[in-house]
């Protein structure tokens, strides 16, 4: 079995208006040479599901996005993401803003193949009033509380960095969260996988490698191997996020053409090339919260 | 103590009371003043409190502000967001947060500010508020108390809810404490109207009036107490050695 794919084999696979959720949290272990291969293909019209940091300002200025739902969008140590309110500011994209842990029971019940989750989280806000089609549900037995009847988030595709895969899909994530991206993978119809090491079954360290097998190859589709392919979000333990890198992104919010043609549109080497190697981002210290 | 007492110690130590008595629970301080204060809770009245190394981690003893030699932490536990979201479900946690706008009826805003179809400001989300305010205590520090702070009308997206659907939230909803640049308060009024508790030193009562976009009550004419001296060596010496708190209020 060998599910190693090109940048192309991956978008050739993506089409106009699916549902794609990124993995990772805000600054941290998005699948990004994923998203900017997106950014570079005539893709269109999606409808993005994340714990948002530059995956989805990225796919904010290139126009991608037609419905966000999200709990946020943060670049962690910059608070605020500049595309994402520039975006939300000019009435580009729609949203569907639910809390954190709504994201995560909607991701749930997809993966559960459950109709929805109920939950009191969402009450007595405008979550409620911002997403009209949020339905309740009464408790059957004796208290008969009225809950949120949170809908399964059903994702076309998953995407997901991971620090080491093998060809078949077996996946690890090594740092010491692993967010929220079991459930990406299980709520979607295929999960595509960059990774930071692509190597053979038996490096992947038998039974002290597995506890950080998160979730198993068969929900995997394809696996890209992407050294460096969360840069400029960080990769626990592999590397920190990239400040200036970030503040940069950031800063082109104003004038994106400029960061777009020192940047974008390229080939993933390329890319890493071009924001100084990959000898320079593994050495970018983990962050200290 | 040679060096004067600064209005973030003051604030720190106001804020610590947010965690008193609260027991063996989560205690989640979001931004420099709330970390600190939480810290300061452990270190001198709830020594059970449970607290992360600001990432994944249940450390045994706060983590110090800035850069510090993690090799020293005391890892005694896991919370992985996900843990965080259990935890928090269940209601064994106390956060102190800091909301862009409140209004007369404990509601909180982070999300936008202006029409919500093409706000005038986009800010992060609700995040976790929706599940925050309806599962757990929380606790409220405000650097710049003012009119925009403290809003006349409804706030602009309600993120986290107000004492209107206390019942709700199957009893737990409670802002025990707001914390200010000019005074401290509770939302234990009459009719959960917002009070005065203290003021800080050198703040008068028309100040706060005049920085609050509503009514609130005044029945306290009490100074917010200095922070004593074994807290003062807590925040400077353990918790805050670089006086990144001094940063906040330009101190």
């Amino acid at each position: 079995m060998d599910k190693l794919v090109s940048y192309q084999d991956f978008v050739d696979q993506l089409s106009d208006g699916m549902t794609i959720g990124v993995g990772g949290w805000g600054a941290r272990r998005k699948p990004m040479s994923l998203i900017r291969e997106i950014c570079k293909s005539e893709i269109k019209n999606l409808t993005v599901v994340s714990y948002g940091g530059p995956d989805v300002g990225l796919l904010c200025a290139h126009k991608k996005i037609k419905k966000l739902i999200f709990g946020f969008v943060s670049l962690d140590m910059i608070p605020l993401e500049s595309h994402f309110r520039q975006a939300r500011q000019k009435n580009e994209i729609e949203v569907m803003e639910l809390d954190e842990g709504m994201v995560q029971w909607g991701l749930r019940a997809a993966a559960m193949n459950l109709p929805f989750l109920p939950t009191r989280v969402g009450l007595g806000t405008d979550v409620l009033t911002h997403n009209p089609e949020l339905e309740y549900v009464s408790s059957p037995y004796s208290d008969a509380e009225k809950l949120i009847a949170m809908p399964a988030l059903k994702l076309d595709v998953a995407l997901i960095h991971v620090n080491k895969s093998d060809e078949k899909g077996n996946t690890q994530i090594v740092g010491p969260d692993p967010f929220f991206d079991e459930l990406f993978a299980r709520a979607a119809s295929k999960t595509f996988v960059s990774s930071e090491e692509v190597v053979s079954t038996q490096e992947l360290g038998g039974k002290d490698g597995a506890i950080f097998n998160r979730f198993e190859r068969s929900l995997v589709t394809g696996v890209l191997h992407a050294p460096c392919g969360a840069h400029p979000t960080s990769c626990a333990p592999n590397y920190g996020f990239d400040m200036k890198h970030l503040k940069e992104y950031s800063e082109a919010a104003k004038s994106f053409d400029e960061y777009s043609s020192k940047y974008l549109n390229k080939t993933h080497q390329e890319y890493i090339d071009s924001v100084g190697g990959s000898e320079a981002i593994l050495s970018i210290p983990l962050p200290q919260f | 103590m040679s060096e004067s007492i600064s209005l973030a110690e003051i604030c720190i130590s106001a804020s610590s009371k947010a965690w008193e008595g609260e027991g063996e629970i989560l205690a989640t301080g979001i931004g420099l003043i709330p970390r600190i204060a939480a810290g300061l809770a452990k270190l001198t009245h709830n020594p059970d409190l449970m607290m992360t190394d600001g990432e994944t981690y249940l450390i045994s003893s706060p983590a110090p502000m800035g850069k510090r030699d993690i090799s020293h932490d005391q890892v005694e536990g896991y919370m992985s967001y996900s843990r965080v979201f259990e935890n928090l479900w269940g209601g064994k946690r106390h956060a102190m947060v800091t909301p862009t706008q409140i209004d007369s009826l404990g509601q909180t805003n982070i999300s936008a500010i202006g029409d919500y179809n093409s706000p005038k400001v986009q800010l992060l989300g609700v995040r976790g508020f929706p599940g925050n305010f309806i599962n757990h205590k929380n606790s409220i520090f405000v650097p710049n108390h003012s009119v925009k702070t403290f809003v006349k009308d409804q706030v602009d997206m309600v993120s986290g809810m107000g004492y209107q659907n206390k019942e709700l939230s199957n009893g737990k909803f409670e802002i025990k404490l707001v914390v200010t640049n000019l005074g401290v308060f509770d939302f234990n009024g009459a009719n959960n109207n917002l009070q005065l508790l203290s003021l800080h030193p050198g703040v008068s009562v028309d100040e706060v009036i005049e920085n609050t976009g509503f009514d609130l009550i005044i029945s306290s004419d009490e100074t917010t107490p200095l922070p004593t001296s074994e807290e003062l060596s807590c925040i400077r010496e353990v918790l805050d050695p670089h006086g990144m708190r001094n940063s906040i209020f330009g101190e």
